[in-house]
């Protein structure tokens, strides 16, 4: 650790780390909700834990980003941060403000909460992912506000790299996206499509800004490989990012309302979506492959790499699978969609944030060459557990959606089964996503052991490998 | 990448790029919001539908079902179900019976909530699943079961 001040990114990231395992309960209790129809009902209806299962998800990512920024940032400004103290005060106020949702989600019916909450007077709540009382979103954007100013006088008194730049760009437009969560109109049409604003413009725009820089920002530091060849990189493949991810929007505004030249519009630049994702993994293993040194923190490397490659096959191949309009007039909120929203969320989004964990963590730890093997070891076995896991959740949703499709939605009216008729049809699936995710429970259990693993004494090299390592020390 | 594609060059692009799309998508929403009002059945929105609509979310009735698509994919697609339980002759009856029922308790069913509605809200609640299934969605769903 460069500065004193990137230590506040700590408890950001274990925060995020014990809300991540808190998302995973969640999800294996609406997981056996889907096939036990009435467990837990009616102390935790169905919505409740969906909503606790997603927004967790969600907060802990942003907790996550903002550990990131946090760390990265000053290294980079080559300056500490402005105001470490801010820092802590937003992170005790976001963590509250985040518990006292969750309670309120499990503690009061979500209509005593709107109500005690003031969703009368605007209301915001209700929504997909946007269920927070809105109260809690006026929190959020103080937070926000505050970190931004925060991180922005950093940038600004500092170095300006683009790993910076790009990372400040991605964060100021979440953050301003996030404001269109107040924007609710009565008409049903009209909300629809402004929401999206939100939820699409994040994870196919400007969380890929955060994504991609945090990635070759990882990159710069594991292999040593040339800031310039990095950095233009990070720029096209942003570029590309924004090219096909705005107007890719209109995959969204086949079937709500909006006018038919979406159809059009959507399915063309959605179809270009992909390649910023392909080229993120070009990306990684190319710089890999021409690293200057061997980093002993090869956990860090292998998350990396994972991330670009889980990310391409979640968000570019199951994207492209349904995002296609006369695809998606018979795919659209299926299981299918539920398969790609896990695996692309999870590739990019969670793998990203525990790749920059990977990296930090030992570093603010003390162990600035990584941890001991033996806790990298329990990590990796922790990434490979999650991982498969994730790739068998998102095979078995697959399958109960194609199923879904083929009984439910090709026929015609009076052939095609009940929607419910047809769940009962899917139970085996379910079934296996249920035990998948319970091996995704224990991946992430081995994952967090790896925390408290020995890792006092610094990681061994395999002696070539320890000699290259020598040799680009010396070079660079 | 090649020598001759600078990292300015990239730089260019980017934010030529990014600017341009912006621009087009702001034309485009633009246009669409001019557009809606012959798609989306604004006439029949009243007072009562809106308050369908706030029910409808006050109730997180979007947890657990989809609407026109977009939400849970837990219980059955509601942007139609107007149409597929008996329409302009019986959708109100059938709907304030089916609320007014649950929970089902069938055991290992999936079950919904009783959320105590007044008549009146019922009422505002089925105006606007009424109003929804009148949006034209280029068609969707395929068929009756959504
Ligand atoms: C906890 C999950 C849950 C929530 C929340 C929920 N529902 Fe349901 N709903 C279901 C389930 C499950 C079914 C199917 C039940 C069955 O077939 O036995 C259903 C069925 C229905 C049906 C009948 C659909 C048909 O095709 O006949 C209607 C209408 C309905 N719900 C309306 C609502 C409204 C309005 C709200 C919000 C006020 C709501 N639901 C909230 C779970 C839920
Ligand atoms: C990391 C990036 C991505 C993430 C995190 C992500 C996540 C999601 C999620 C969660 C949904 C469900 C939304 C809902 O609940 O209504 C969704 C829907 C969708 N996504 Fe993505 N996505 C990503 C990238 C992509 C890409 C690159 C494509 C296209 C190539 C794509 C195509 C679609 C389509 C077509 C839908 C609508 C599905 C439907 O009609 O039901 N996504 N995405
Ligand atoms: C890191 C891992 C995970 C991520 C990133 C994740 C993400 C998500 C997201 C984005 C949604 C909303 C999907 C949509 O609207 O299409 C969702 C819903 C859901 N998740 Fe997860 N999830 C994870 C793990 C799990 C696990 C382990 C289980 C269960 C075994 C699970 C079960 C569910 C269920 C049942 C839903 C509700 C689907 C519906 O709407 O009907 N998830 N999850
Ligand atoms: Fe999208």
């Amino acid at each position: 650790m460069k500065y004193e001040s990137q230590a506040v990114s700590k408890p950001y990231f274990i925060f995020a780390i014990v809300l991540f395992v808190g998302q995973i309960l969640f999800g294996l209790i609406i997981g056996t909700q889907y096939i036990i129809g009435d467990f837990l009902f009616p102390e935790i209806p169905f919505n409740v834990a969906r909503m606790v299962h997603t927004n967790l998800l969600i907060v802990w990512l942003l907790f996550g980003f903002m550990g990131a920024a946090y760390y990265m940032i000053p290294e980079e400004a080559e300056t500490e941060l402005h105001s470490p103290k801010l820092a802590w005060a937003l992170f005790w106020i976001f963590a509250a403000a985040g518990t006292l949702t969750i309670i309120g989600y499990l503690s009061v019916p979500y209509a005593t909460l709107a109500h005690i909450t003031g969703n009368d007077l605007l209301p915001t709540m209700g929504r997909e992912f946007l269920e927070m009382p809105t109260i809690t979103k006026v929190g959020v954007v103080i937070v926000a506000l505050g970190f931004l100013f925060n991180i922005g006088m950093t940038v600004l008194k500092g170095r300006k790299t683009v790993v910076n730049l790009v990372l400040l760009t991605g964060l100021l437009g979440l953050a301003l996206m996030f404001l269109f969560s107040f924007y609710n109109p009565e008409n049903i049409a009209l909300d629809k499509y402004f929401w999206w604003y939100v939820v699409h413009l994040w994870v196919e725009g400007v969380w890929e800004l955060i994504m991609a820089s945090i990635l070759a920002y990882v990159l710069i530091k594991v292999t040593g490989v040339d800031r310039e060849i990095i950095e233009k990189w990070l720029y096209v493949i942003i570029a590309m990012a924004l090219i096909s991810g705005i107007l890719g929007t209109g995959h969204h505004f086949f079937w709500i309302g909006a006018p038919e030249y979406w159809l059009w519009l959507g399915s063309i630049f959605s179809a270009i979506e992909p390649i910023p994702f392909f080229m993120m993994t070009l990306f990684a293993f190319n710089m890999v492959n021409r690293r200057r040194r061997e980093h002993p923190n090869r956990a860090a490397t292998l998350w990396a790499l994972g991330c670009a490659v889980m990310a391409f096959l979640g968000a570019g191949v199951w994207g492209f699978l349904h995002t296609l309009a006369p695809i998606n007039y018979y795919t659209h909120g299926t299981q299918l969609t539920a398969a790609h929203g896990h695996m692309a969320f999870y590739g990019a989004y969670v793998m990203i944030v525990l790749t920059i964990i990977s990296y930090a963590m030992p570093i603010m730890r003390g162990r600035p060459n990584g941890n001991s093997n033996k806790a990298q070891v329990t990590e990796m076995w922790g990434f490979w557990l999650m991982t498969v896991s994730m790739v068998f959740i998102t095979l078995f949703l697959t399958g109960a959606g194609v199923l879904q499709v083929w009984i439910q939605r090709l026929p015609e009216s009076g052939e095609a089964l009940s929607f419910m008729a047809t769940q009962d049809k899917l139970v085996l699936f379910y079934w296996l996503r249920l035990i998948a995710g319970l091996f995704f429970m224990a991946g992430l259990v081995v994952y967090v052991v790896s925390f408290f693993v020995g890792g006092d004494e610094d990681p061994q090299l395999e002696k070539d490998e320890a000699e290259a390592a020598a040799v680009a020390a010396e070079t660079a | 990448m090649a020598e001759r594609f600078t990292k300015s060059m990239a730089r260019n692009m980017y934010m030529g790029g990014s600017l341009f799309f912006i621009l087009i998508f702001v034309g485009l929403t633009m246009d669409t919001v001019r557009q809606l009002p012959e798609r989306d059945n604004r006439e029949n929105l009243t007072e009562a539908v809106a308050h369908g609509k706030k029910l409808w979310e006050d109730n997180n009735c979007v947890g657990c079902h989809s609407l026109l698509g977009e939400g849970a994919y837990f219980a059955p697609e509601l942007g139609n179900v107007y149409l597929r339980r008996g329409g302009e002759a019986g959708f109100k009856a059938y709907f304030k019976g089916w609320m007014n029922a649950q929970p089902l308790g069938i055991p290992g069913r999936r079950a919904m909530p009783q959320f105590n509605l007044s008549d009146e809200d019922l009422d505002a609640l089925a105006d606007f699943l009424e109003y929804v299934s009148k949006i034209n969605t280029n068609n969707w769903p395929p068929n009756i079961e959504g």
